[in-house]
């Protein structure tokens, strides 16, 4: 995004666009990276329900994956996930390894 | 038609607080706002104490909020959003606006406890129909935690901290709900976002009452309350356990106990989780964490003794 002069700016410095902190990458902050394990999961949605950074993705209320543009690896997904008979539907795993 | 409380439903729902904010991987205030925002069934329009939430959600020149939004200083998020509430109903008044709006201010304890409580006290006591969230990480997280009177007794924090001579905050924490609940507001209510169902309730109460309303909700911190990122919402239910931060409802001045622990486990539970709690557990802070523990009990027999006196009433 480009910055505007203060001549350019609104009155207020009022951002007309809802919502477009959308087009801001957090993910670059993860240290740890979360991975869905899909025959634990239960579509429970907690990890939905629990993300601070709203980077759960739900389709059709199926939890489908992560958004990783978003995602900071805060890894309260992982810690609230009943999983499957004691397994777990979501692992935090290290970036990059 | 209001969309039942059930995740499935919910996630069918616009996400009204988008990522890419700035708030710490693992902060507890987005999860609260997140969960207030997906209840209300009713268009909001929201003011923001200056706080980490105000900062960090929107930073120039972007905004994570798709709900019109206003900040204007840190003592004012009250008085702001009765300005707002009172243009509101001159517009409908003059025939120039027919929406049902709702109107919703957030403030973190610093906000709200402290520089904020003379302007939520007289936006309450007008009786503006607005709902007031506090989200509550106990002490002043965003410059760099300084204590603030929602500050635990006993927390070690930059302006209260722990050494050989003093050990931590050495006064008891304010009661807000309490002090908001005496505005006889038709509704006050404590609450947490571990248990989102009883939270979602209670916002979507809060925003039905026609009149003033106030939400004291528990936001761990993991940088000021020095505890991993991932146990955010496990500290909310060890807080519930233990009894540190009883889930209560005040409607028309009556008092309900939302959850009662079958085991109140003890509050060392609570405070050995985190760093900043660390120092009491060393020989010689014995009494310290005793009168933790009996401000505690005494607090929670006087919630129950008062429930019982409500419901008798």
């Amino acid at each position: 995004m480009k910055l505007k002069n203060w001549k350019e700016l609104a009155i207020g410095s009022v951002v007309p666009e809802a919502g477009n902190a959308d087009s801001y990458n957090t993910g670059s902050w993860r240290t740890f990276r979360p991975a869905i394990i899909e025959e634990n999961c239960i579509q429970c949605l907690f990890c939905w329900i629990y993300c601070p950074d709203s980077s759960i993705i739900v389709e059709e209320e199926k939890m489908v994956g992560f958004d990783y543009e978003h995602c900071k690896g805060c890894g309260i997904c992982a810690d609230v996930c009943p999983g499957k008979k004691g397994k777990k539907a979501i692992e935090m795993a290290e970036e990059g390894k | 038609m209001s969309t039942s409380l059930k995740l499935k439903e919910l996630s069918r729902k616009e996400e009204l607080l988008t990522g890419g904010h700035r708030m710490c991987a693992g902060c507890g205030a987005p999860i609260i706002v997140r969960q207030i925002l997906l209840a209300s069934d009713r268009p909001l329009i929201a003011s923001n104490a200056t706080g980490c939430l105000e900062v960090s959600t929107t930073i120039f020149p972007y905004t994570s909020w798709k709900i019109p939004w206003i900040h204007s200083a840190f003592e004012n998020a009250a008085a702001t959003i009765s300005g707002v509430e009172s243009m509101y109903r001159s517009l409908k008044k003059q025939g120039k606006l027919d929406k049902d709006l709702k109107f919703i201010a957030f403030g973190g304890d610093g906000g709200t406890y402290d520089i904020g409580l003379q302007s939520l006290s007289g936006a309450m006591e007008r009786g503006h129909d607005i709902v007031y969230v506090c989200y509550d990480n106990g002490a002043y997280m965003n410059t760099g935690i300084q204590r603030s009177s929602a500050t635990p007794k006993g927390a070690d924090t930059t302006t209260s901290p722990a050494g050989t001579v003093k050990q931590g905050k050495q006064q008891p924490r304010k009661n807000m709900t309490k002090i908001m609940a005496a505005h006889n507001i038709p509704y006050a209510a404590q609450a947490s976002p571990s248990n989102w169902r009883d939270l979602m309730t209670k916002a979507r109460k809060a925003i039905e009452v026609d009149g003033p309303a106030f939400l004291n909700v528990i936001s761990p911190c993991n940088r000021g309350w020095r505890t991993p990122t991932n146990v955010t919402i496990e500290l909310c239910k060890t807080a519930i356990e233990t009894c540190f931060w009883p889930l209560y409802e005040y409607e028309d001045g009556k008092l309900t106990v939302n959850y009662k622990p079958k085991e109140i486990k003890p509050v060392t539970e609570f405070l050995k989780t985190q760093g900043r709690f660390k120092h009491l557990f060393n020989p010689g802070n014995e009494g310290l964490l005793k009168q933790i523990q009996d401000d505690i009990d005494r607090d929670w027999e006087l919630l129950l003794k008062q429930e019982a006196c409500d419901k008798s009433n």
